[in-house]
């Protein structure tokens, strides 16, 4: 039997002058994965997504995205931006936002009982309900940033992409926004862009990292020299199995 | 009041009487569109839009005197230069992402440039500060009839395609990925701007006409918490301001568009302080 491939891309370069920010990517990745894109700042990673989505067209190569062109499998993919490109005044409510992602082809004059509940059903998912008449602009970075996943869910997505859904998060929130996709990824799969390395080495399955070319490593191969590699420098390696108790510890 | 009442109904002021149908009128799509022009932040989009009327207003007196087409009334030549300069403004900003601000500025002299320039080679005085400052005495009654025209064309689609002008204002990468055809929805957002700017040219003028579609928005969103209610809100302060201002400048024999616009600007400042001291003192 032959692998189901949501994402796979061959020989992908791409550039937005003669400087190609991504060269000769090959990428591949399983249906129900759980993958993380890591890098440098201006490592590509947004790009990597852009291009999945067919916002960009590459220059050299090809994607392909649940079987289709990314234009064709557009519908059936949640985004969830960085929350800092939106208009942090713009008048929405939580809910009027969540209903964007219900949005279809064709003329919509009012959104329907059906897509009010399916945009409700995914804020309960996000732990966001009671916000739902809330101002947009009222809410904090962690819950803007579950208010667009909750967007990208209400478009009823096979695959979840997801633009550092860990910026601007305290470490608690970070801790319930990624129980909260663990959980998810058993209805679908996901993929999301970070530079935090601690984080994604956690919970993801595998690692894609990013910088110009692409090496995809499973979780347990992360090591110092690894990291060294991509960034150019060294990085502190942040231990997960390792608790602390709350004064701190010392060894000796 | 009840003298300016009685000013209205006076058989000699039809003109009041029409510039007051004519604001009136003019609110609704000046709130609708007030609201998204503001939340989008294109404001000085509309500047251009509106700046360029005058090289359509150019034209048709061109026309209309030199070239004796009598019936090709100024107002044609506004709409028509009104909805190109938005379409070329829609065209550089969704294809040529740089220097969006500096070509908008060109545009926005250039059509006031031709304007005048076609006044130069048209023979005859035309006294162009009605235009750029507006003048009730100018209207007439097949203003109206226009006006009422192209209010129904703008209310009519910017209600028809609310969600969708909301999605692209919101987040326009988003709704191309939902199917939305993100630049046909902007080019329309641009052409109702142009439709509406043209509206109330007659009543403020094309320099002062924009205050008057972004300040009762302004106004509105210190209060709002959905682009609808925005809107609501933006009709009534712009009915509001343009009445007002029309019954101040009548009584005390002031230009009409500068008491309007006045009046608003100095709500805007009035609203937008209040509520900083409320947002301090809570």
């Amino acid at each position: 039997m032959s692998i189901d491939y949501d994402i796979e891309l061959d020989g992908v370069t791409f550039g937005y002058t003669r400087q190609p920010v991504l060269n000769n990517v090959r990428l591949q990745v399983e249906k129900g994965e759980f993958a993380s894109i890591v890098g440098p700042n201006g490592g590509g990673k947004t790009t990597l997504l852009k291009l999945m989505l067919g916002l960009l067209k590459p220059d050299a190569g090809s994607i392909t995205m649940l079987g289709t062109t990314p234009e064709k499998a557009r519908l059936k993919i949640g985004y969830m931006p960085q929350y800092s490109h939106l208009d942090p005044q713009f008048p929405v409510t939580v809910m009027d936002v969540v209903l964007m992602g219900r949005m279809r082809k064709g003329a919509m004059l009012w959104h329907s009982k059906k897509d009010r509940d399916a945009a409700m059903e995914c804020l309960e998912e996000v732990q966001l309900s009671p916000m739902a008449h809330h101002m947009y602009s009222a809410l904090s970075g962690g819950q803007k940033q579950r208010v667009l996943i909750a967007r990208a869910l209400a478009c009823k997505p096979e695959l979840l992409l997801l633009d550092e859904p860990t910026s601007n998060v305290d470490p608690e929130v970070q801790q319930s926004l990624f129980d909260m996709l663990q959980k998810l990824n058993e209805k679908m799969t996901i993929l999301l862009v970070s530079h935090d390395l601690g984080f994604v080495s956690q919970v993801v399955k595998s690692v894609i990292c990013v910088s110009r070319e692409l090496v995809v490593h499973p979780t347990s191969e992360l090591n110092g020299t690894l990291i060294k590699e991509i960034y150019g420098g060294d990085c502190r390696l942040v231990r997960h199995d390792h608790r602390c108790s709350e004064g701190g510890h010392c060894h000796d | 009041m009840i003298e300016f009442t009685q000013a209205l109904m006076n058989p000699d002021n039809a003109f009041l009487r029409l510039a007051f149908i004519v604001g009136g009128l003019a609110s609704v799509p000046f709130g609708i569109m007030g609201a998204y022009v503001v939340t989008r932040r294109i404001s000085y989009l509309a500047g251009a839009i509106s700046h360029c009327v005058f090289g359509g207003i150019g034209l048709g007196l061109y026309l209309q005197n030199k070239m004796g087409l009598q019936w090709f009334d100024p107002m044609y030549g506004a709409v028509g230069a009104a909805l190109l300069a938005a379409v070329i403004i829609g065209a550089v900003s969704l294809y040529a992402k740089q220097r969006e601000d500096t070509v908008i500025g060109a545009l926005w002299a250039v059509g006031m440039a031709s304007g005048l320039l076609f006044v130069d080679v048209t023979p005859g005085y035309f006294d162009i500060s009605s235009y750029l400052f507006g003048d009730i005495l100018l209207i007439s009654t097949q203003d109206v009839w226009m006006v009422l025209g192209l209010n129904v064309l703008v209310v009519g689609l910017s209600l028809w395609f609310y969600n969708r002008l909301l999605a692209v204002c919101f987040d326009e990468e988003f709704s191309a990925l939902r199917g939305i055809p993100v630049g046909a929805v902007y080019m329309l957002l641009l052409c109702l701007t142009a439709l509406t700017v043209v509206l109330l040219v007659r009543v403020v003028g094309i320099v002062m006409v924009i205050a008057l579609l972004t300040i009762p928005a302004a106004v509105a969103s210190q209060f709002a918490k959905r682009l609808w209610q925005t809107m609501v809100m933006a009709v009534v302060f712009c009915l509001a301001f343009t009445w007002t201002g029309l019954g101040v400048s009548y009584h005390f024999s002031l230009s009409s568009g500068p008491t309007i616009i006045v009046i608003a600007g100095l709500t805007y400042l009035a609203v937008v302080s209040g509520a900083r001291f409320v947002g301090k003192r809570s």
